[in-house]
């Protein structure tokens, strides 16, 4: 799957499947199960019906009848958030569940905590 | 309205940050092939998804050049699914995390006939890792061989 068409080109896998939809929505919008099934299907079949290596299927989906958001995005700031070296929860409560799982986990090589 | 153009975009905030280029992973060689040998209904399909996504009881990622991935049953329940990522609106994604890990989509696509079956598990990472070396040398392998591992036919990629 690409959301990011010039990257992908630039990268060539072996096969991919572009869907025009902004960062964060590889597979679909939200609580869209049709669109979500719609779009995997479709990208599914590239898998037997590209036959030249590099190839991307472009496929037939769109965000919204107008394309705000790509202007949004050509606009606005970098949102990117900090990039911290300690492993960042989606709540506190996950950082509790981490802690008190199994000792069997490996360990990262960048900041030495188990993972 | 065509595609955005990423790399360009890129290029031009780090040029205005007065950072370094970014450089980008260009191959210039046609990639590896290696048709499917049989119809994808009847195919093990594995799944790799970059955004970042956790369950509940594992360690999240880090933000910075986390190589690491997590091994997420393919039975998993939807509802315990997190994400961790620095670089995307992680909204959409917390609220259903099939924008960025199509769990629910492809277990239909099992139960429809339409893929053979899945992988025991799925594997993620946060994508958001500034050395491609790193990448190519430390991520890709562990990818490569929990795949193998797991003897899958073919593997469904889902960046972020």
């Amino acid at each position: 799957m690409s959301s990011a068409l010039d990257i992908t080109q630039a990268v060539k896998p072996p096969r991919a499947a572009f869907l025009d939809f902004p960062l964060g929505h590889t597979t679909g919008k939200p609580h869209e199960p049709e669109l979500q099934r719609a779009i995997l299907e479709q990208a599914l079949e590239a898998f037997t019906s590209l036959t030249t290596p590099g190839t991307v299927k472009m496929l037939p989906f769109r965000w919204s009848d107008d394309d705000g958001w790509k202007r949004d995005f050509m606009t606005g700031s970098d949102d990117r958030i900090p990039r911290h070296s300690t492993p960042q929860y989606q709540t506190e409560d996950d950082r509790l569940r981490a802690d008190e799982s199994d000792p069997d986990r490996e360990r990262c090589p960048v900041c030495r905590v188990t993972v | 309205m065509p595609p955005i153009e990423y790399m360009r975009r890129i290029r031009d905030s780090y040029a205005d940050l007065g950072y370094a280029a970014y450089q980008w992973v260009v191959n210039e060689e046609p990639p590896s092939w290696q048709p499917l040998r049989k119809p994808l209904s009847e195919c093990r399909l594995g799944l790799v998804a970059t955004g970042g996504i956790y369950v509940t009881g594992q360690v999240a990622f880090h933000y910075r050049d986390d190589t690491s991935i997590r091994a997420v049953p393919t039975d998993v329940k939807t509802a315990d699914l997190r994400t961790a990522h620095f670089a995307y609106d992680q909204t959409d994604a917390r609220d259903d995390p099939n924008v960025v890990f199509p769990i629910d989509t492809l277990r239909r696509l099992v139960r429809e006939g339409v893929i053979g079956e899945l992988a025991e598990h799925a594997f993620t990472c946060m994508g958001g890792i500034y050395s491609s070396r790193r990448v190519r040398e430390e991520l890709a392998p562990k990818l490569r061989e929990r795949l193998l591992e797991e003897q899958v036919d073919a593997a469904l990629l889902v960046p972020v």
